[in-house]
């Protein structure tokens, strides 16, 4: 059985449907992801299912609770780390996660115990008497991952877990996810819309788009959708024609001057291709990222936090907003 | 079980944020002593009210007054709770809304009562220093005094908490309960006697908690009311109960 079910699940607001009869099965022990741009209702079904709103319609199981008739059953089953920072600052490291003990009933000598053990994971046991106010982005975040799970939960909630830290933090919050994973056997469900984070640490990922599940797979099978590499070339005139005689060339596309094909074995066959066109200012060619599957499934690009990136990227937002 | 567990942890913070803001209970000292020796002082150099001095007559009334100020203000940190997000931690958590709200409440009256208490000390200091003289102060009228502070602090915290549950920034909650404040303050007879008052003031003054509050630590602390104190307590609890059932009611619908 999954640990984590939901069938028409439907969050309504007055006109807008910011979630629209999604169903969902999350088996125990994955990292699943709910990978979507901002606005696609992924914050919105963590909520529901989180028990913090309630659902116009549909229904949701979490560990075998319903979220709607028994909220006290599933909120002792999980643990949240919201997107924004939601320690206090007044307190410290420790009392934060003495309170959350105290509010998941925990008895003191557990609790104790579980304290010492989720801030060493976290590497966090020397700062534990430092006020939350004197924290990193980095360690508050860390702190919170530790405070979602010293109650034992079956199912952990990250609502975009790296949003606003610098890489190497971010690099470093993964490899704390990971190991939750391996050696807690937590079932971890994460939102994001990071695509390199989706990939990185996902199982399988539901790529949601206007409150709606577009596509749900692996990230590795979904990448496989594309059907070949992405290349992408930049023209002053273009031999289309020719192109589009070559068998390996599976897919072309035309923007002003930049031309996207989805070509197999974009390596070997990347001479051929340029023989064929003539004079290229530019090309770059690259195996499928969940970007393209993105954009396959929607026809829009997520926009990430920072708009910097190659031309071929750039180009992608270009072709997208057409 | 649980939920008392809940109300328990909700204490536990606000009292460690308590401790750790000590501005906030040196301000909250200030501001009374102010009020009884400078406001009282002067006016009290030419009047006094049924043959007590003035500054001793309005102790009690500044008592309340405190309780009141820092009660209703305490509903602010729920707007703090809801702007640093730490309220989504507490409203995920297993507990009830009901356990959310009597541990806030209890928090808040904790905070009152130990200002009261530094107050009742104080006032204890200057009376037999002889600067306030006339005030019954010993460990019976003060223990007394505080059982009055804690069934007023709860009414005027769980009005602060309704107020917050509903407000999005600490100005308009700031613009509410000042609005409110005032009016409770000076209809409640902190700074005048209720014996003789005009036909038009009396009805106004008698729907106001903290004039009850007020006649009652008159009464323990002066020997001096215009109610019995069975009454002024009867009053007082009548006013919590009906308050705190409206406050877990607004904890209830509160949104994220």
């Amino acid at each position: 059985m999954s640990i984590i079910e939901t069938r028409q699940l439907t969050k309504k607001y007055d006109k807008l449907t910011a979630v629209d009869n999604l169903d969902l099965n999350v088996e125990e022990g994955e990292i699943f992801g709910l990978l979507g741009p901002n606005g696609a209702g992924k914050t919105t079904t963590l909520m529901m299912l989180t028990t913090l709103i309630k659902p116009t319609s549909g229904e949701g199981v979490v560990n075998g609770y319903d979220i709607v008739m028994q909220p006290h059953k599933v909120r002792k089953s999980i643990g949240i780390v919201f997107q924004d920072p939601s320690s206090d600052d007044i307190l410290t490291g420790y009392e934060n996660l003495k309170l959350h003990g105290m509010l998941y009933g925990m008895p003191v000598g557990l609790r104790e115990e579980k304290i010492r053990e989720v801030l060493k994971l976290v590497d966090l046991t020397e700062r534990r008497n430092d006020l939350v106010r004197k924290y990193s982005g980095g360690m508050r975040r860390r702190l919170e991952l530790a405070r979602g799970l010293m109650h034992q939960p079956k199912i952990i909630f990250l609502d975009e877990p790296t949003l606003g830290l610098d890489p190497q933090t971010r690099e470093i919050i993964w490899g704390y996810i990971e190991n939750l994973s391996k050696i807690e056997k937590v079932t971890i469900i994460i939102t994001t819309h990071y695509m390199e984070e989706a990939d990185r640490l996902c199982s399988r990922l539901a790529i949601i788009d206007s409150g709606k599940i577009v596509a749900l797979d692996s990230p590795s099978n979904l990448k496989k959708t594309i059907g070949g590499d992405i290349v992408t070339l930049k023209i002053s005139h273009a031999d289309i024609e020719s192109i589009k005689k070559l068998d390996f060339v599976k897919e072309i596309e035309i923007s002003e001057n930049i031309v996207f094909l989805t070509v197999t074995n974009a390596n070997e066959n990347l001479p051929l291709i340029l023989q064929t066109i003539g004079n290229v200012d530019s090309v770059e060619v690259h195996s499928p990222t969940l970007n393209d599957v993105f954009l396959n499934f929607t026809g829009r690009i997520i926009r990430e936090d920072s708009p910097e990136g190659s031309w071929a990227e750039r180009s992608m937002h270009y072709k997208a907003k057409k | 079980m649980n939920n008392l567990n809940g109300i328990l942890a909700i204490w536990y913070r606000e009292y460690k944020v308590f401790l750790r803001e000590r501005s906030r209970v040196i301000s909250s000292i200030i501001s009374p002593l102010l009020w009884l020796l400078i406001f009282g002082g002067g006016l009290g150099s030419s009047i006094s009210v049924s043959g007590i001095n003035y500054q001793t007559f309005i102790f009690p009334g500044i008592l309340a007054q405190s309780v009141l100020f820092t009660s209703v203000f305490f509903g602010v940190y729920i707007v703090w709770d809801r702007k640093i997000d730490f309220l989504k931690e507490v409203l995920a958590a297993p507990i009830s809304r009901t356990a959310m709200f009597l541990g806030k409440v209890i928090g808040g009256a904790t905070d009152s009562l130990i200002q009261s208490l530094i107050l009742l000390l104080l006032g204890l200091v200057l009376g037999s220093a002889g600067i306030i003289p006339g005030l019954h102060l010993n460990i019976l009228s003060i223990s007394v005094s505080l059982i009055i502070l804690l069934i007023t602090t709860s009414f005027f915290v769980s009005v602060g908490l309704i107020i917050g549950s509903r407000m999005e920034s600490p100005e308009g909650f700031q613009l509410i309960s000042s609005f409110l404040l005032f009016p409770v303050f000076f209809l409640s007879g902190a700074l005048f006697s209720i014996d003789k008052l005009p036909g038009w003031l009396a009805p106004f003054t008698f729907i106001d908690p903290l004039t009850y509050a007020v006649d009652a630590l008159r009464k323990i602390i002066l020997g001096v009311s215009h109610f019995s104190l069975f009454f002024d307590g009867s009053m007082l609890i009548i006013f919590t109960i009906v308050i705190m059932a409206a406050g877990v009611y607004a904890f209830e619908k509160m949104k994220i």
